[in-house]
């Protein structure tokens, strides 16, 4: 690997765009949710967890590659691809129960 | 066509900030949780179609086992093991992106992964360079997180299942183990990069350490604060999701995952806030640590109260508040509660219930058994609307709950509990707590609300002890 401290400025400069994307994901990751009453706190975990399952598009696109991987990378893929579903699947039905149960009252 | 995908993915994005939005109003919460999970069939959708993706069989077939898994475990759980069921989706979320990363290993290493990465970078010179770095402190957190986060879920789960004690689980040096631990892990990865013929067995071990790290970094937190621990890996999920994304250079992913990281930490800020603690306090077990007070002799004797008495005393108060507690959601009692709350109204009592922020295992756990028992959204109180009515009304009833009515937190510096903000029930001209025994509460304290004298103790099963209850005032 070579290294030079020459090109510091444009890996700064390539870094930076990304940078600004994600901190204002983190902003607004907090800001919209600034003001949740206390009663929905678990049902919202809860649909983050669902959320948090996004790591399947990883899984789809690790198995959809693996065509001429070593098998052991189609059996990892496909194993994580059937977690993150469940993941998200159960984690939206459970979150679903859960406000359905406000629903009902009004 | 690409275009359509980006375009896809954006709308994906939108639904995802739209749909937590929605979560956070009571008003919009079903359409918001309705709208995150059409962003995430989206996002799927979307990927499904990206060209030159193989291996289609084996991807639909692995969506719809997990879908199919999926329904049937949120299907089956009850909801007073809905924590237990979040925590070990979460673990399974963290378990799948720590597979992710290790097959992205085994493709480096074995495949031809290692090749596309170099002639990506060749001729790049020392940007080159940064970006192996890049790309592998990426691949590693993403390793090494996901391992933390699922381990530390599934033992969270076990801590609240009752599976493991509660209890924070302490040993010699721990402090020592668990920091050495991440540091190690630290080094592991810097080791990679600087000497990367050895990198495979740095690798598994680096998955090896991580896995027993979420188990030690859960051990010394008390099973009351496991909300809060959850809540805290389920970010951690997100993050994963995010390095996941800049794995793949997938968009959806990495700020679907900054933004689950983002307002996770929040949300357990905020529960912390709820309990009074810091989020830095309750991750590093000092709950139970200054617990001098634990053991603290209480003065003062138990007075019991028979049902038929209670019933008298309920039934001609004008009002009544009910502080229900996890207790009585183990005991299945929200139904008969509800009855006997409907009865009384009917007598012309005023009757409700006064929810603690972090009743039962999680904020907003008390409300949701509740209203699956029918009771109305109206007669529930939270802390701050019910506190400066105590000592306006005439009994309060604490049912299964301990902890967020135990004096101490504001009276004695030296206890565990000191300094969260409770519902002062004491305040009430009478007390009367239904329990099983005079086992102390999850935090593990005496409480001296039970020798108050002003205090009946009612002993026995929750649920038996409601529909004697019921019965007595329908005798009246």
């Amino acid at each position: 690997m070579e290294w030079s401290l020459q090109d510091l400025p444009t890996l700064i400069n390539s870094v930076l765009p990304h940078l600004y994307l994600l901190l204002l994901a983190v902003f607004l990751g907090i800001e919209v949710i600034g003001r949740v009453p206390q009663v929905l706190h678990t049902p919202l975990m809860s649909g983050s967890n669902a959320l948090s399952g996004v790591v399947v598009v990883g899984s789809i696109l690790l198995v959809g590659k693996a065509e001429q991987a070593p098998w052991p990378v189609l059996v990892l893929g496909c194993l994580s691809l059937v977690l993150a579903t469940v993941n998200v699947v159960g984690g939206f039905a459970v979150t679903g129960r859960m406000l359905n149960m406000f629903r009902k009252k009004k | 066509m690409e275009t359509l995908m980006e375009v896809g993915y954006l709308v994906a994005l939108v639904c995802f900030v739209l749909g937590i939005k929605g979560m956070s109003d009571p008003a919009t919460s079903n359409r918001g949780n309705l709208v995150l999970a059409l962003g995430m069939g989206l996002a799927v959708l979307v990927t499904l179609f990206l060209p030159g993706l193989s291996n289609l069989p084996y991807i639909l077939g692995s969506l719809v086992l997990g879908s199919v898994v999926g329904l049937r475990m949120s299907g089956q759980a009850k909801m007073t093991e809905m924590p237990q069921m979040v925590s070990l989706l979460n673990g399974f979320g963290g378990l799948a992106a720590a597979l992710v990363a290790l097959a992205e290993v085994v493709d480096l290493l074995y495949g031809e992964g290692l090749l596309r990465l170099l002639t990506q970078t060749s001729g790049m010179g020392s940007m080159g360079s940064y970006y192996l770095v890049f790309y592998i402190v990426t691949l590693m957190i993403s390793l090494s997180v996901g391992g933390i986060s699922f381990t530390g879920s599934v033992f969270a789960m076990a801590k609240l299942d009752g599976k493991v004690s509660g209890q924070p689980i302490r040993f010699p040096m721990q402090g020592l183990a668990t920091n050495g631990l991440l540091f190690a892990q630290v080094l592991l990865i810097v080791g990679m990069i600087l000497a990367p013929t050895y990198a495979e067995p740095m690798v598994y071990l680096l998955f090896v350490l991580s896995l027993v790290y979420g188990v030690l970094f859960v051990m010394p937190i008390g099973g009351a604060d496991m909300p809060v621990v959850i809540s805290f890996l389920n970010s951690l999920t997100g993050l994963t999701a995010a390095t996941t994304g800049l794995l793949f250079d997938n968009r959806a992913m990495l700020m679907g995952g900054v933004l689950v990281g983002a307002s996770g930490v929040y949300l357990t800020v905020l529960m912390c806030k709820a309990m009074n603690r810091t989020l830095g306090a309750v991750l590093l077990g000092q709950f139970n640590a200054s617990g001098g007070g634990a053991g603290r002799e209480m003065n003062g004797q138990i007075r019991e109260i028979g049902t038929y008495d209670a019933a008298v005393l309920l039934a001609y108060s004008s009002r009544v508040v009910v502080v229900p507690g996890y207790g009585m959601a183990v005991a299945q009692a929200q139904h008969p509660m509800h009855e006997l709350e409907k009865l009384l109204v009917s007598k012309g009592v005023q009757c409700r219930y006064a929810i603690h922020p972090v009743a039962g295992r999680m904020p907003g756990h008390m409300n949701v058994l509740l209203t699956e028992a029918d009771v109305s959204y109206d007669l529930l109180m939270e802390m701050e609307a019910i506190n400066p009515e105590f000592p306006q009304t005439d009994v309060v009833v604490v049912v299964g709950a301990n902890d967020v009515v135990n004096p101490a937190a504001e009276t004695d510096p030296g206890s565990p509990v000191y300094g969260m903000p409770i519902l002062k029930a004491y305040q009430a001209k009478n007390i009367i707590v239904i329990k099983r025994s005079m086992a102390a509460g999850y935090a593990g304290v005496e409480n001296e609300l039970f020798y108050d004298p002003k205090t009946r103790m009612l002993f026995g099963d929750a649920k038996a002890v409601l529909s004697e209850l019921i019965q007595a005032v329908k005798g009246l």
